[in-house]
């Protein structure tokens, strides 16, 4: 039995991290912005092509792989820069005080823009790279063979965690910030600004979307229909661990991530369901989530 | 809306495949997703979006599979023990889910159609996976059809549908369940002290909404003559969402308008460009913050000028 | 001998360590139009709240009409006979004055159907005498939430009304109405009280309201009751004259 408990948990950390850093933007961008962001699975899925394409080119041009790893923050911050403030300022921006439908729909309407975009650009081809994780080489943990790039991914998730909370709790924007979360009428009425914050936040959301598709693709690579797979994967973490809740988020992966290898490891028709099923059980014991709380609007 | 254009539409479009005959198909496809969009739109006038309704309509078109892989072959049975499964779906689901309300309503009712999706995909021994089931032509009165005459008559059967059940949505929009639905959305509390109980008048709205959904993933079924998962996914919800907004407030008529609408627009476009969702989103966003009250909102002002 | 509508007994009910309710016992007879008055904060809404439902008491109990409704939901409660009237008007804001009061109509018979329409013309008819009894039958085709802050409040009531209750709940009928449309609401309403029979139980902070329409009144304070009687009994009362001086 024990030889089996060892690498479970590596397979669901490994897991959880990748899960995080798809979920991890929603639930920030719905924080501060209190806006559920339907495209956000295509920005993630946007970052993932960018990084694979600028990849794939490294390695084809023959420079030194090690620019792979400057390529996918780079993808990152490049996706951010261009769709953040546009998105934020044309659409988001629109709908602040506007009921939920409304933001449901335009958002949708912008996914549903962005993969074609994603389309037009990429084609409908699947990419693959490996070379940031080949790079970095394996380790023997337990008996089983891991890939450091795992390891790595992992501790780049603690790493978000550990900033997110810094940038909130010491500096001078997470202050900010925080005032607009917590009263936003309050905040803009002691001179905030609050449009300022709110691209900040939006285009950090993109950031980590974007991010964590572009950490994917050494392992996964990405494909079409991968925005809309991550969109409702990151929907269901985020709603697990409580909207807008960040170190809810990190334990919503963690369970996400652990009931889906359980999944893989003995019951591998049910992988997909996991997610979901996980979803239902703990919004119908705790309907705001596990650290949700009641100003995330009922009724 | 005024009844002789209502009457003029129907007979237009129990015309217009005279005229062409390729737009049978596409009109039936319009009609089986206005059915379903228009119970996307019961739960709308009560405050709730539903992001997960396709999960109906895929239950209602694989039970159509199953029934007939059972050995059922009537085409009016075949629908109506399909709604019925659906209707019955949508009272369990429905049972846990008015609960709640706006996000969390929406976000529940997303994951359960993604667990039916997953169910739908993976149990491949059972539905075929990702290949789906194939629905066959069934007899229709204990007449055995060809498919183009099957075709034929699903399409005039749906249109038939499309007026008897419309009428019948309408009339219970305007009984006094149908405005305490409304009224949910307003002042749900109010509802409660007059003695009303709120979780009775949405589960009945669900279940209405379940089955209309159901009505429209059978007879999709028929007319593709396939069923797979993807009936079931995240963004076959949305789309539903979209047609019900795109039709706006005009109840029964909306639906259909805006179903009618896509479709068209969709077999257009695809002759011209491939970028079908840019145009879906762009035309989705630009209704939604000029046309709050959707195309149904649009004809009803052009009508009300031209007076 | 007047019949007892609501009897309450001993109840408490506290609040993040305030005591709202501390021991109170009460009886509402058939007919009364008995007015709460009080301090603010003194847990005046409270008594209105435990007796609509929405609070449950620690201890102690209520009964309608010989009936225990001390844990019954507002809905089993406003099923039973009692209807509540908001401080701020609870209305259906974007529809009708008639529709609203056709839909609280259907509320006490009717609803349950998905056949038949909301406007019949028993339906109409019944809703357009509720308007007249509070004057409000010339707005009954205006959009609900246009009307003048007094119309607001007497919709709701009227709304309150068309349950047909035994037991009408009253939550400060007065405030936020201006003084000049004060007295007319208050007549308008009392009228229609007295026309059909029903009991009412009113928290009012305005006193000449209080002495000119109560036919008995509770003085509450710090959850207990402080004084009761004639109104002109009450208001010469020196503890109540402290306490109540004490407010606006």
């Amino acid at each position: 039995m024990s030889n089996t408990v060892i690498p479970l948990l590596l397979d669901s950390l490994a897991s959880a991290a990748l899960i995080f850093f798809a979920a991890v933007g929603l639930t920030l961008v719905f924080s501060v912005l209190r806006v559920l962001n339907v495209a956000h699975g295509s920005l993630y899925s946007i970052g993932a092509y960018v990084a694979a394409s600028i990849c794939l080119f490294i390695v084809s041009r023959q420079l030194s792989p090690y620019l792979s790893f400057v390529a996918l923050l780079f993808s990152a911050v490049f996706v951010a820069a261009l769709f953040g403030p546009l998105i934020e300022r044309t659409l988001i921006r629109w709908t602040y005080g506007k009921s939920e439908a409304v933001q449901i729909l335009i958002t949708f309407g912008l996914f549903l823009i962005l993969e074609d975009v994603q389309r037009m650009v990429f084609g409908v081809q699947s990419l693959y790279e490996d070379a940031p994780m080949r790079l970095l080489g394996t380790s023997l943990i337990g008996g089983v063979v891991y890939l450091n790039y795992q390891i790595v991914l992992i501790g780049m998730a603690i790493l978000v965690i550990i900033g997110l909370r810094l940038l909130i709790r010491h500096t001078r924007l997470g202050r900010l910030i925080t005032a607009v979360v917590a009263d936003r009428e309050m905040a803009q009425s002691i001179g905030i600004d609050t449009n300022r914050i709110f691209i900040l936040a939006f285009s950090l959301g993109v950031f980590l979307a974007a991010l964590g598709g572009a950490l994917a693709v050494p392992t996964s690579g990405v494909a079409p229909g991968l925005g809309a797979d991550t969109m409702v994967l990151a929907f269901a973490v985020a709603a697990i661990g409580g909207l807008g809740q960040i170190e809810g988020a990190a334990i919503a992966s963690l369970i996400v991530g652990f009931v889906r290898v359980l999944a893989i490891y003995y019951v591998p028709a049910l992988d997909a369901v996991a997610p979901y099923a996980a979803m239902l059980i703990v919004l119908l014991i705790r309907p705001y989530g596990l650290f949700g709380s009641v100003t995330a609007r009922r009724i | 809306m005024r009844i002789s254009l209502a009457v003029a539409a129907v007979l237009a479009l129990a015309v217009a495949p005279i005229l062409a005959p390729w737009l049978e198909f596409v009109l039936t496809l319009a009609i089986a997703k206005g059915f379903a969009a228009l119970g996307v739109a019961i739960l709308l006038r009560a405050g709730l979006i539903s992001i997960g309704h396709a999960m109906f309509f895929a239950a209602s078109a694989y039970g159509v599979a199953f029934l007939a892989r059972a050995g059922i072959n009537d085409f009016a049975a075949l629908v109506a023990l399909s709604v019925l499964a659906a209707g019955l779906a949508g009272a369990v689901v429905g049972a846990f889910l008015v609960r709640y309300r706006a996000i969390f309503f929406a976000m529940l009712n997303l994951a359960v159609s993604m667990v039916f999706y997953a169910l739908f995909a993976k149990l491949y021994g059972v539905t075929g996976g990702t290949d789906g089931m194939a629905v066959p032509v069934p007899s229709v009165f204990g007449i055995v059809l060809s498919e183009p005459a099957f075709k034929n008559t699903l399409f005039y059967g749906s249109l038939t549908l499309m007026v008897l059940v419309g009428l019948g949505v309408h009339r219970y929009l305007d009984s006094p369940l149908g405005h305490a639905l409304s009224a949910v959305h307003t002042n749900e509390v109010r509802l409660e002290y007059l003695g009303i109980p709120v979780w009775a008048v949405l589960l009945i709205a669900y279940v209405v909404s379940a089955a209309l959904a159901g009505l429209g993933g059978a007879i999709t079924g028929f007319a593709i003559g396939r069923v797979v998962p993807d009936f079931a996914f995240w963004t076959a919800s949305g789309q539903l969402v979209l047609v019900a907004v795109l039709g706006g407030i005009g109840g029964v008529p909306g639906a259909f308008i805006g179903a009618l609408f896509l479709e068209l627009l969709h077999s257009a476009a695809v002759t011209v460009t491939d970028a079908w969702n840019l145009i879906v989103g762009a035309a989705l966003i630009i209704v939604i913050m000029f046309l709050p009250k959707g195309l149904y909102g649009l004809l009803a002002r052009r009508a009300a000028v031209a007076k | 001998m007047k019949q007892t509508i609501l009897q309450a007994r001993d109840l408490h009910v506290s609040f993040a360590g305030v005591k709202a309710a501390d021991g109170v016992s009460l009886d509402i007879h058939q007919g009364e139009f008995l007015a709460v008055i009080g301090p603010n904060g003194s847990g005046k809404t409270t008594l209105l709240n435990l007796c609509t439902g929405y609070v449950r008491p620690k201890s102690g109990s209520v009964h309608l009409e010989g009936r225990d409704i001390t844990r019954l939901t507002p809905r089993a409660i406003a099923r039973l006979g009692v209807a509540r009237a908001f401080q701020i008007p609870q209305l259906f804001s974007d529809q009708r004055v008639i529709d609203n009061m056709m839909l609280a109509l259907a509320a006490k018979d009717g609803l349950w159907t998905m056949v038949r329409p909301l406007e019949t013309a028993a339906r109409r008819e019944e809703a357009r005498a509720l308007l007249d009894l509070v004057g409000l039958a010339d707005d009954k085709s205006r959009i609900s939430s246009t009307l003048p802050e007094g119309h607001r409040k007497l919709l709701d009531i009227a709304i309150a009304l068309a349950l047909k209750p035994r037991l009408v709940l009253l939550d400060e009928p007065t405030s936020g109405v201006s003084s000049l449309e004060r007295f007319p609401l208050m007549e308008a309403l009392m009228g229609a009280l007295r026309q059909r029979q029903m009991t009412a139980l009113f928290v009012e902070h305005d006193m000449d309201v209080v002495a000119r329409y109560a036919n008995r009144v509770l003085v509450w304070n710090a959850g207990k009751i402080m004084a009761e009687g004639h109104p002109d009994v009450v208001f010469k009362d020196e503890r109540v004259l402290q306490s109540v001086v004490g407010v606006a």
